[in-house]
Order: C-alpha cells, then structure tokens, then sequence
C-alpha cells in the first residue's frame, strides 16, 4: 500500500514557532508563528484537509514583534500564547502574552482565500505575561488537560505559574521558582507533565535537566550532563508517568527513568546534528519524533520502552506479514528501530508536532518557512493497530 | 649354445695349462672335449685354418689370390712353424700317457694281494668276540643278588637322612632364628612341612610338627616385627615380605601393611612440600623479586620506570622458586613412590605370577591395591603442585616454570612406565595443560595492563610538554600561517610516541610469544603431547592470547570515545588521534604480522575455527574510524564551544562599528592550524577536489558579495521575501546536503574538513538565534572574511567553507534589524590589517 506523499506548505517569513491547535479534535489544524524583523509578524492557520489532501491557511497578524515560541490553549480552541521579541530603542526584548483570535476568522477564509492574505485580521491581545523583573520569556507551556486557566513561563532562570482570571484578560502570578547557581542561568526549554496530577514540571538549562513540584516549587530531581551539550527539548511520555524524553546539541535523544537520573535508558543517535525537538505521540508513545538541524525528521518506532512493549497483544490472524507471525509466535518485544527518515526540508528544522486530531499525523517546520505534513507509514500503523 | 660351448671352454681353462694344450689337440682333430662337434658358425668357414670345414685347396687359392709374394712366404714360414710344434707336443701327450697306463697297471696288482690279508684278518675277530660276550653273560649271572641287596640298602640309608633331618629340625630352625637366618629356616621348613603334614597321625611326627609351628610362629612374628618397624631398608623388606608370603601369610593383609608403611613415609615427604608453600615473608622471597627484576627488565624494553612492572613481576613470597620446589618433589616424593611401586611390583605381582599364589587373585587384588595407593597419593601430590603453580604468578621468568613443568611431566613418565593403567600421568599432563592456560591468561593480563600502562605513559607526555610551549604559541600566534609551525602543539612529537608505543607493544608480544613458546620447545616432554602440538597453539596462543589482545586493544580503544562522549573530554584529543593512527597502523600490517609471526612460530594447524585476520582487520579499522571520528567531534566541539560563546555573550544590535577581526576568530584560525598540524604529523594529506585557479580570499569576496549583494537587495524590497527563499533554495539544490557529524577519511584534509564543518555549522545556528544591529552585520562580515581567507586551505572542498560561510552572512543579514552591509574593500582592508 502506497503512503500518501507529504504535503508541503511554504510560508514566505522564517518561522520557528509550530504547535497543533490543542484544543480542537476535530479538525487536523496547526498554528505556525513567524519570524521576521522588517515586517508584521504573522499567524498561519494551517487547516489539513485530510480527504482531499489539500492545506487550507488562514493568517493572522501578530504586529507585536518576531514569534520565538507559540502555545495553544488546551481548553478554548482560540486562545493562544506567543514568546516574542521586539526591539525598542534598539534594545531587544523577549516577552510573552496571551491572545485571542478573532472569531470571525474562519467565515472570512472560507469565502476569499486570497483576501485574507491580503487584509489578514488581527489578534486580539488578552494580557500580557510580563513580569519585567523576571527577565526575557522563553516559553510559555500551557497546563496539560487543563481548563485552560493556568500557564507557565520560563524566564531566563525563574519558572513563573500564573493564574488566567476573567476569561484569561487577567494574569497574575501565583508563585515562583528560581533557578539559582553560578553564572548566569537560563531555561532553555521545558515541558508540563501530564501525571501526577499535573503537579511536575521539567525544565533545561545547559546541560541540565530539572524536575520541579509546582505545589511547592522546588526541585525534586536533577540529571547532571544529561546530554554532552545543550538540552534544546523535552517530553514526557503520555502514558508512562516516569519516562522522558530529551534531545540536545550532542545529536543525541535519551530517554530517561527520573527514577534512576544515572543513565539513561536509551540513546539514539541518528542525527547528524542538533536535535532541536522531541515529541511523543500522543496515544501511542512508542512513536517518537525528532527534528533536527541536519534538516531532517526523523520518525522512531521506541517499542521496548513504550507502554506496550509486546505490541498490540491480540494479534489479527488475517495479516499475512511474516514478521508479525514471528512475534505472534515468540511473543519478543520489537525491535527499537528508525521507521523513516523525512528528508523534505532543505533547511534547519527547528519544530515537530502531531496532530491533536489525527495520531498518524504530523507537521514540521524548517527555517526557511517550510511546513510539512506527513503521516505514519501504514504498514505500521497497521501493525500497531491490529 | 654358443654360451654352451664358451662355458666349457672356461671350466677347461680353468683347470689348468696342460689341459689347454690338450684341448687345442681336441680341436685339431675336430673334436670337443665331450667328443661332440663343435658348431660354431665361424668353423664353417672353409677357410679357417682351425675349423673343421677347412679346405686346402680354397684356402691356398685364397692365399694365393689374397696375398703378395712375401706375404706368402711369411704364411708358409709361420705354418710350418705351427706344425713342427704341433708335432713335439704330441710326442710328449703320447709318453705321458704311456707312463700313466704302466703305474696303474702296478696298483692294481697290489692291491689284489692286500685284500687278501685283510680277509684272514677279520675271520679271528669274530671268532674272539663271540668268546667275549660269553664270558660277560656268565659274569652278571653270578652278580645278580648282591647287586639288589645294595639298592635296599641304599633306599634304608636315604629314609634314616629324612629322618634324622626332621628330628633334627626344631633344632636346626631354633638355630637359624638365633643366627637370623630367617631364608634358611623358612626354606628348610617348607621342605619338612609336608611329610610332617603327612605322618601327622604319629605321635613322634606330630610332636616335631608341633615344635617346629611353634618356631615359625616365633620366626613370623620376628619377621612381622621387622616389617613393621620400617627401620629396615627396602631390600630387606622385601625379604621379609617374600618370607611372609611363603609362610601363607594373608597377602591381602600384607600388601596393606607394606603399603601403609610405605604411605607414611611419602606423606612425610609431602608434608615437606607443604610446609615449602606455605607463603612467609622471607629474605629470600625478597632476593627472589630483585633476581626476577633484572630478568623481567629486558622483555619490558620500555622507557617507563620499572616499578610497577616488577612488582607485579616478582612472584608472590615462598621461599624457593618452583623448580626447586618439583626438584623436591621430584627427588623426595617421585623417586620413592616409583620405588615403593618397583619393590611391591616386584613382591606381590611378578613373583606371586609365578608361584603358587597366581591361584588365588592374588595380582590382581594387589594391583588393585597399589593402583588406588598410587592414585591418592598423587592426588594429594597434584593438590600441592598445583596449589604451588598457582602462587607463580609473576610473568617475569617463564623458562622456570617450563623446566620445573618439563621435569614433573617427564618423572610422571617413570611412574606411567611402571603403572601402565595408571591415571596419574594423565593427570599430571593436565596438570600441565592448566598451568600453560593459566600462564597464557597472565601473559594476556600482563600485556594488558603493559599496554595501559604505555597508554598512561603517552598521555602523561602528551600532557607535560604541552603546558610549557602553551604560552610560547600564543605569542607567536601572528606568524602561525607564514612559518613553519611544526612541533609546536605536540612537542615530543607524535610520531614518535606512536612509533615507540607501537614498537614497544610489539616488542613486548614478541617477548610473551617467545616465552610462550617455550612450552613447545622440542626439549620438552609434554611438547609433543597432541594438547601442545594443536589445541595449546592455535586456540591457547592463537585465540585466547595474541587475538584478544588485539581485540582488546580496539575495545579499550573504543572505550576512549564512548565514556569521554559526554562526560566532558577526559582523553587529550592528541590521544585519540595517536591511537586511532595505532589502530589504522594495526588494520594495515601490524595485525597480520603477529599473526603470521604467531603461526609461524607454534607452527598453528588450525584444527578448529580460528578468528580470521580479516575480521581482526575489520574490527581494528573499526576502532580507528571510530576514534578519528571522534577526535573530529571533540576538536570540532572546542572551535564551536568557543564560537558559541563569542555569539552567545555579545549585544549584536548595540556594537560598535567593527575595526578589527573579533580575537575569538584569531583564536579559531589559531586553533584549526595546530590541529592541522596535528594530524599531519600521523595522517597524509589526502586528496582535495581541484582548487580553482586563484584559490586566494578573492574568489570568496566576488562570489559571496555578489550573492550578499542580492540577497539584501531582496531583503529591501517588501514583495522580495520568496525571491529569498528562492535564491538560497535554489543554491541548495545544487549544493549536496553537508552531514555535519558525519565518518571522516583516515586523511588530514578530511579530519580538518570535519572539524570545520561542524564549527561553522554552529556558528550558522548561534548567529541564527540572535539579533544584529548594523554593525554586528558589518562585525560577522568581518569575521566571516577573515575564517575564509585561511580556513579554506584547510579543506578538501573549499566551496563547502564558501558555502556555510555565505549561510552565516546571510542569515545574520536577515536578522539583521538595520541590513546595511559593508563595503568589500573596507572588509579586506581591516582583515588584512588583522
């Protein structure tokens, strides 16, 4: 059976910024910020139609500078947080705020697509999530699942959880954690745990990987060096409450018990060089996404330290792969391996993300502006399936 | 028949001169001595004045056509000579004859008249014989009687001598028991037992048989106390036991009893052993590690101190070296057991074959015996002679062990001689076999850590020098690209630490080998043992020592790259480098030369699967990619740690205008030149692809401003932003895709392509994350300019330095707040000044 050939989209500015629209299940649907310093800022709402396999975009102006993160709210499908930079007196500042889009925008799309490129709508800004004495916004991460009231964000070295109030135009900061030690300190990247009640939080600086209680903001776990250069991403497994992933500036994924912060548990290194994103699949954590700097993507099938180890343990009998006989037979776990290596970008990929409403589906950004989607193989898909 | 004839001829000759004239006549007369006609073809020639056919007529016609006139006269001169002598030797024929018939006729006449007198003669003999035999019959007639009288009196006289003899021997053997002469009395009794036996009914008999049990009890219990007392040397024991025997002593009994007492004596003999392992820290243990010192410095033949080596070496403190120690063994314990074996051999078995006692099992009972004595004590032999290999631990000396191994292996033979059914040489050569495992681990061990140690050597001379020339190369840091540059960042030079470790790694092989290697020494006995011959070489020698080395030394070598990956670099990048070329050195000859110098030397007859030099090759080719790629990585990490933070740590969008090249770059170029020369001392040069013509800083100031040029010109204009994206895309569609941390080649220009690749590539993302304001635009021009003006030589494609470069500049344009680019002169301008 054939796979369906990527989909590319080329936006015209230099983006970083991707995230998949959290809180919509329905439609498969991204958010992409740019990065462009001579001109207003942008948006993109990239709609995949599945069936036809057609990209549908829609674009928003985001004037208030160069978007170096983007999150979308888990509850409300049109709240969105940005990290932006401006410059102001020739100084450059790093801040993050909350947004809302408007709500006609959909309607405009549907009946000129071309307009709205031309006269795109503005977003409407909720509130800002600047706290001058806390330094320069990293990133801002939503609280997993939530109701969509409580945000995170890194800031050179504090970690700042704020409260939204009155349908988020509000925001104020509840507590505090700051990272203290020599030199000057600064998160790079961090990630909301998903378990626990949504009490953890894991945070990189350096070479460095903390995990923090939000109910008492402090530290409760450390992995030293945890990779040979910088930590550039995190995630947690959605279904293994202990397990993280990260990725680094060594070309290097681990993936680690906080357990045990000693050793990792596996290391992959098929990148040639930085990884800049790692991502989980949302329901099945055995697929791991990886994006790196050597323009590449890379799609890994994690089988032994997934939450099914043995596959799918009710295997069809009907499918004739002989390769699945033989585990129906053995009952041995799979073997780790790369499923596919996505060589569609010709530039830095500095973003991955799947697809809140499709778990074979995937989007990945390239500097150079390039969005594409692609889907998981279907022979394994299948083979995860059945 | 011409051999016939030629034959009789000789014999005729043979027998004398006159016979030959007589067969001359013969043949005038046309007679053969057999009175047959010869037919010898050339007789039949009519003119043959000698054959039978001979015709007068022809032969004068012949003559007379052939021959000149005085030719003629010689020939009738000559044949008239012939015949006058043919004549006179008829003459004598016929007289002699004559003579001949006349004396026989006179012998027989003779002898007619002798035998006539003889007749006569033997008549009166008969006559006188027959009177003799006559006279002879009448004689024994008369003798008759007496002649029967005197053979009952002599058969009287013989029985009374009995007689007498067993009165007499209670007596007899009362004295012999006096004198001790215990053979005697046991011999006379056993001549007595049987009558005495026999006529026991009698009162008389049985009192002397009464006697007499009484005596030989005593005699036994005299001959048991003896025994038992083990005093006694070894032939009178066997006497005694020999004695016992013929007194039907229980054999069973005594072979135990002569075993045991042998045993006490062997066990004494191997508590000595004992007490000689038992380890105690003596002074002579002490003179025992400086004697070893000496020996072990030679096979070492490195420049490392010999501490650490000899201690290791000096083997752990008992007081006599082994070969003392199985001397002892051999001498004390050994010898007396194969004598108590011969005496025992020679008592219960041989002799008990062939006298009465076969019967009763007896040999084979006392084999038995003998087999299970000689098993366990050599059992508890073994235990001690291994316990003592054991404690020979250090690799100094090897021959020691090989003699001292040699000589219990060789008196085992003796006891396997002795006792063919025995265990015990089988035993003791696999004695043998373990110790020679055992000594081929400790020489792996020893080569291990020998090469540990050099390791540790390298580096700490790697380290030392560096620190003092460290200042020195940074103050003559301006003059790195003119002069020559060499040495200057490994002082000791590398090559020739290579080439010494690398030399002392064989020596010390060789050495082990050569050591080894006495086991198979043809002057040893268990050489030729199928063990030593085939197994011991290709899988002892082969396999488990000269094979795992190698193997372990692309193991540990790998290890370098793996627990240095992220733990910061631990090992000097110099190292790394050094030991991958060691790797490289061995995948292209070393490891074939130790394995061919391997098998020729144990002569290896590979019986089962060996590890194949090409696997080894592979592995070892294996291990030095892996390190050079890692020395790439972490050479290449130092330039980008060094970028990173030069990008990282600066306000770009409020610099001042650029007047110099930043000194982070200086320091870049600095750095790549060391290293070039680093690897250039172990690597060649490789190939480049074809510089183009004028590889000079100019090429890259046309290409890249044009194309700077363009893109900012794009970047102006409000509707250009796809004509950006499209210039550099399209650029990378004829560009092939760089894999940054990719496989080097075991070249210079391919390790220094590495290493740039990966810092410029780094450079590329750090600048990418920032901001610039214009004159940190104007700042990464500069610098940008600057790293192309030297790092292209440096490289094997210099388009690829271009091309990363032109990334640089450009995405700095693009982040650039306020893109006004500087001009080109001013650019190289400030470079050159720099």
């Amino acid at each position: 059976m054939e796979d369906d050939a990527p989909v590319i989209y080329g936006l015209e500015f230099q983006a970083r910024a991707l995230t998949a629209q959290t809180a919509e299940t329905d439609a498969i649907r991204f958010l992409v910020g740019t990065q462009s310093l001579k001109f207003d800022n942008q948006i993109h709402i990239i709609d995949f139609d599945d069936e036809n396999n057609i990209i549908n975009k829609n674009v928003l102006l985001h004037q208030a500078g160069e978007i170096w993160h983007i999150g979308a709210s888990p509850a409300d499908k049109a709240v969105l947080t940005t990290c932006y930079n401006k410059t102001s007196d020739s100084r450059l500042v790093s801040c993050a705020a909350v947004w809302r889009m408007p709500s006609d925008w959909e309607t405009g799309s549907h009946e000129s697509p071309d307009d709205s490129a031309h006269n795109p709508q503005t977003l409407e800004l909720l509130c800002r999530l600047d706290d001058s004495a806390h330094g320069n916004a990293a990133c801002v991460l939503w609280e997993p699942m939530g109701d969509g009231k409580r945000v995170i964000s890194l800031a050179d070295n504090n970690a700042l959880l704020w409260d939204l109030q009155e349908s988020s135009t509000q925001a104020t900061v509840s507590s505090t954690a700051t990272l203290e030690g020599k030199g000057q300190l600064k998160f790079t990247a961090g990630k909301w745990s998903p378990h626990h009640n949504c009490s953890q939080l894991a945070t990189a600086n350096d070479t460095a990987i903390r995990g923090w209680d939000l109910r008492t903001m402090s530290q409760i776990y450390c992995i030293e060096n945890a990779h040979g250069q910088l930590v550039r991403d995190l995630d947690f497994n959605p279904n293994r409450q202990y397990y993280l992933a990260s990725c680094g500036d060594d070309c290097k994924v681990k993936f680690w018990d906080v357990r045990n912060v000693q050793e990792p548990i596996k290391t992959l290194e098929e990148h040639s060089h930085w990884v800049w994103s790692v991502r989980y699949n949302h329901s099945h954590d055995q697929l791991v996404l990886t994006a790196s700097s050597d323009s590449r993507l890379i799609l890994s099938n994690m089988v032994s330290i997934s939450s099914e180890p043995f596959g799918h343990l009710v295997d069809d009998e009907e499918l004739s792969e002989g390769e699945d006989n033989h585990q129906e037979d053995n009952k041995e776990p799979l073997k780790d391996s790369v499923v596919s290596t996505y060589e569609e970008h010709e530039d830095s990929v500095y973003a991955a993300e799947w697809s809140s409403a499709d778990p074979w589906l995937f989007a990945s950004l390239s500097y150079d502006g390039r969005l594409v989607i692609n889907r998981v193989p279907r022979a394994l898909k299948y083979r995860i399936l059945l | 028949m011409d051999g016939e004839a030629d034959g009789s001829v000789t014999v005729s000759e043979d027998s004398g001169r006159r016979r030959r004239v007589h067969g001359m006549l013969k043949l005038y007369y046309g007679l053969n001595e057999e009175g047959k006609t010869p037919e010898q073809p050339e007789s039949l020639d009519p003119c043959d004045i000698n054959g039978p056919h001979f015709d007068p007529e022809l032969y004068l016609n012949k003559l007379r056509r052939e021959c000149s006139l005085a030719e003629l006269m010689d020939q009738e001169t000559c044949m008239v000579k012939q015949i006058r002598s043919l004549d006179s030797d008829m003459q004598t024929l016929v007289y002699e004859n004559y003579n001949k018939f006349i004396s026989a006729t006179d012998t027989i006449r003779k002898m007619k008249n002798d035998f006539k007198k003889m007749e006569d003669e033997m008549d009166c003999l008969s006559a006188n014989m027959a009177a003799i035999t006559d006279f002879s019959a009448r004689i024994s007639g008369t003798l008759q009687d007496q002649h029967t009288q005197i053979t009952k009196l002599s058969g009287v006289h013989t029985l009374l001598r009995k007689l007498q003899f067993l009165f007499e021997l209670p007596a007899r053997l009362n004295k012999c028991l006096e004198l001790q002469a215990y053979a005697q009395a046991v011999s006379s009794h056993r001549r007595a037992r049987c009558v005495l036996q026999q006529y026991s009914h009698l009162p008389s008999f049985k009192g002397i048989q009464d006697d007499c049990h009484a005596i030989m009890d005593k005699l036994a219990q005299e001959l048991r106390q003896k025994f038992r007392d083990g005093g006694s040397s070894a032939k009178d024991l066997s006497e005694c036991v020999e004695l016992l025997l013929q007194l039907d002593e229980p054999a069973e009994e005594l072979c135990d009893k002569f075993l045991s007492h042998a045993r006490s004596r062997l066990e004494s003999d191997l508590q000595g052993l004992e007490a000689e392992i038992r380890p105690y820290p003596s002074t002579s243990a002490l003179k025992d590690a400086s004697a070893r010192r000496s020996s072990s410095a030679a096979p070492v033949g490195s420049p490392t101190d010999g501490s650490p080596k000899t201690s290791s070496l000096s083997s752990p403190s008992s007081n006599t070296d082994i070969l003392e120690f199985i001397d002892r063994g051999c001498n004390e314990f050994v010898s007396s057991l194969c004598l108590v074996i011969t005496s025992y051999q020679e008592l219960f078995i041989n002799h008990a074959q062939t006298g009465e006692l076969a019967s009763k099992n007896i040999p084979q009972m006392a084999n038995g015996k003998l087999h299970a004595f000689v098993d366990d004590l050599a059992a508890r032999y073994f235990s001690l002679v291994e316990r003592r290999i054991q404690e020979e631990k250090g690799v100094g000396d090897n021959s020691l062990l090989v003699r001292a191994l040699d000589r219990f292996h060789r008196r085992l033979q003796a006891v396997a001689k002795l006792l063919p059914g025995s265990a015990v040489p089988n035993q003791g050569t696999e004695i043998v076999i373990r110790a020679a495992t055992e000594r081929v681990k400790q020489y792996l061990c020893a080569l291990q850590s020998f090469y540990m140690d050099s390791l540790t050597d390298v580096r700490q001379a790697l380290a030392t020098p560096r620190l003092s020339v460290a200042g020195a190369s940074v103050a003559g840091g301006g003059a790195l690209l003119g002069g020559p540059a060499s040495g200057r960042d490994a002082p000791t030079s590398l090559p020739e630490l290579l080439s010494s470790l690398s030399a002392s790694i064989l020596n010390q092989i060789k050495s082990v080998l050569a050591s080894v290697h006495l086991f198979t020494a043809k002057d040893i006995t268990f050489s030729n043992k199928p063990y030593f011959k085939g197994e011991f070489c290709s899988q002892g020698v082969r396999e488990s020592l000269v094979v795992s080395f190698i193997k372990f030394l692309c193991q540990s070598s790998r290890q370098f790259c793996e627990s240095a990956g992220d733990k910061g670099g631990s090992t000097p990048p110099a190292l790394l480098l050094l030991l991958s070329r060691l790797c490289l050195d061995y995948e292209t000859s070393t490891i074939s030369y130790i394995l061919t110098l391997t098998d020729e030397q144990f002569l290896v007859q590979h019986h089962s699967p060996v590890t194949p030099v090409t696997s080894l090759c592979a592995e070892a080719r294996e291990a030095a990619q892996k390190l050079l790629n890692h020395y790439v990585k972490v050479q290449g990490l130092i330039i980008s740690q060094m970028l990173r933070k030069s990008v990282e740590t600066r306000d770009w969008v409020n610099t001042i205008e650029p007047r110099n090249v930043r000194a982070v770059m200086k320091r870049v170029v600095e750095d790549t030149t060391s290293i070039d020369v680093q690897v250039g001392l172990l690597y060649e040069e490789g190939v480049r692809k074809a510089h183009s013509s004028d590889s000079s800083k100019r090429t890259f100031s046309v290409y890249s401003s044009s194309r700077q040029q363009a893109r900012y010109a794009a970047s102006y204009t409000p509707s250009a932003p796809m004509d950006t994206n499209l210039l550099s895309n399209i650029h990378k569609l004829f560009s092939e895709r760089i894999d940054i941390f990719s496989s080097v080649e075991f070249n210079k220009v391919s390790v220094m392509t590495g290493i740039i690749k990966i810092s410029l590539k780094t450079f590329l993302e750090c600048v990418r994350l920032r901001t610039f304001g214009r004159y940190g635009l104007q700042q990464i021009q500069v610098d940008c300019h600057y790293l192309q003006m030297y790092l292209w030589r440096f490289v094997s494609d210099e388009n690829l330095v271009h091309f990363l470069l032109d990334e640089i500049v450009g995405s700095s344009a693009h982040r650039c707040l306020d893109p006004a680019p500087m001009e080109q002169s001013v650019i190289e301008v400030i470079c050159e000044r720099g």
